[in-house]
């Protein structure tokens, strides 16, 4: 079957540290897709979890730059302080514009200009947090016709977004704990 | 291309013609993204409903700018790249007699003053000139007044401490009911003027060029224009601040040599 998928966006928030240790030490090798990821933090974070992340996965992690080309089997983590957007000739922005959600980098941002660009070959999975950033996002990949991916709120740190996220998009595609996921995106 | 990319393709032609102001080559993600919120704030039932609204309606087109406009900033904003100016660009601009600044891209004047006070701090402010620029008149106006919200003090505070900050930073403000009103010897020697990056050009040689957070949202050919225009406008051995995740064009990289790498500071090469 061809692959129907070409890009993943993932949206974390509080706990999410944990979720995106195990989602990536999950990831097979040569994993195809490339992964856009927002995690929330403080403005001044800097950049220890991409560090952190790319050590314990068998794809390249990396901090976002700016315009800089989506390449398959890498995954892009948005810098603290930052929105991180998809440009429809498949490049990377950054933005310094106001927060959204409360939150800068906002879920919400990516995923909706994610499927501006991938339309229904994206998969939107949305994680552990203590907000509801990402709902509108994962409904906005949803009426797109994109696989849409919640962890199981019941095995999240904190089920507050995954729960928000599930009741935006009615009946997420999967509701799955987060090794689950890896397995899911393993088989794509 | 989908309708609404073809929508404000049109929307974007019709207000470079009506207005002079050219998004044309900006970042199609962050354009999309502003529009789409104007069009929730002014309730209009499409872009194109916006195109009319901004030939016909002088108040939307108003708006519509302003919205365009980059209004996000604060005092001291990344201490440690003002803590790299003190460090590495003050004793540079030291070896000037004159030192003129420009600010590109100031918004509503945070930034400025906060370069003003680091300068003062130097003892180089007496002989130097700040302009401050940018397309916006309605945030050149906020600027120039340098009122600011008293909540926002304590935040610009902290920064100032974090970025080196040798004086007591309330030295620089008064304030009076909820707001806070920068000093009138900050003030004193910065120009605010309008200048659209995307049009306009060499206005002055200056020793030292700001301009973050400003070129993120260009496409790569409006980013190497703008540097092609600030390698310009700065003197041999002039130095460029960009913001922190800014990256200099790859074919505009020879005309500069890295200062202070993390922090984006560059010298403009002798040549």
């Amino acid at each position: 079957m061809k692959q129907p998928y070409r890009a993943v966006v993932i949206g974390a928030s509080a706990g999410g540290l944990a979720a995106l240790k195990a989602l990536f030490s999950g990831l097979r090798a040569g994993f195809p897709l490339p992964i856009l990821v927002v995690q929330h933090t403080s403005a001044d974070a800097g950049s220890f979890m991409t560090g952190y992340l790319d050590s314990l996965s068998r794809i390249r992690v990396k901090e976002a730059d700016e315009k800089e080309r989506i390449l398959p089997g890498t995954a892009y983590v948005a810098p603290p302080n930052y929105h991180l957007l998809v440009e429809p000739e498949e490049t990377l922005s950054l933005s310094a514009d106001e927060r959204v959600n409360y939150s800068r980098p906002s879920i919400d941002v990516l995923f909706e200009s994610a499927v501006d660009v991938f339309g229904p070959a994206l998969i939107g999975i949305v994680l552990t947090g203590a907000n509801d950033d990402g709902s509108v996002g994962l409904k906005r990949i949803k009426d797109a016709g994109g696989l849409t991916v919640v962890q199981d709120p019941s095995t999240a740190e904190v089920p507050t977004m995954p729960l928000a996220a599930i009741a935006a998009v009615g009946t997420a595609d999967h509701v799955l704990a987060v090794e689950k996921i890896s397995d899911l995106l393993n088989g794509m | 291309m989908n309708n609404e990319a073809i929508e404000i393709k049109c929307l974007l032609e019709a207000l470079f013609e009506k207005s002079g102001h050219d998004f044309r080559d900006y970042s199609t993600a962050h354009i999309t993204r502003r529009l789409r919120h104007v069009q929730t704030l002014s309730g209009a039932v499409s872009i194109t409903h916006m195109l009319h609204r901004l030939l016909y309606d002088p108040a939307f087109l108003d708006l519509l700018l302003h919205q365009l406009s980059i209004n996000v900033t604060e005092m001291f904003r990344d201490p440690g790249f003002y803590r790299a100016v003190r460090h590495k660009v003050v004793p540079l601009l030291a070896t000037w007699p004159h030192i003129k600044v420009w600010h590109a891209g100031c918004a509503s004047g945070e930034e400025a003053y906060s370069m003003a006070i680091v300068l003062r701090e130097a003892g180089l402010y007496p002989r130097c000139q700040i302009y401050a620029t940018d397309f916006s008149p309605a945030v050149l106006n906020e600027a120039r007044q340098g009122i600011y919200p008293v909540e926002r003090i304590k935040a610009y505070t902290e920064n100032y401490l974090k970025a080196g900050g040798t004086e007591s930073f309330s030295d620089y403000y008064t304030s009076k009911y909820d707001y806070a009103m920068m000093d009138n010897g900050i003030k004193a020697n910065i120009v605010f003027a309008e200048h659209n990056l995307a049009i306009d050009t060499v206005f002055s040689e200056v020793n030292l060029v700001v301009c973050r957070n400003v070129m993120i949202y260009f496409s790569r050919g409006l980013q190497t224009r703008v540097l092609k225009l600030f390698h310009e406008s700065l003197c041999p051995g002039g130095i460029l601040c960009l913001g922190s995740k800014e990256t200099v064009a790859a074919e505009c990289r020879p005309l500069f040599e890295p200062l202070d790498e993390e922090q984006r500071i560059y010298r403009r090469i002798y040549r």
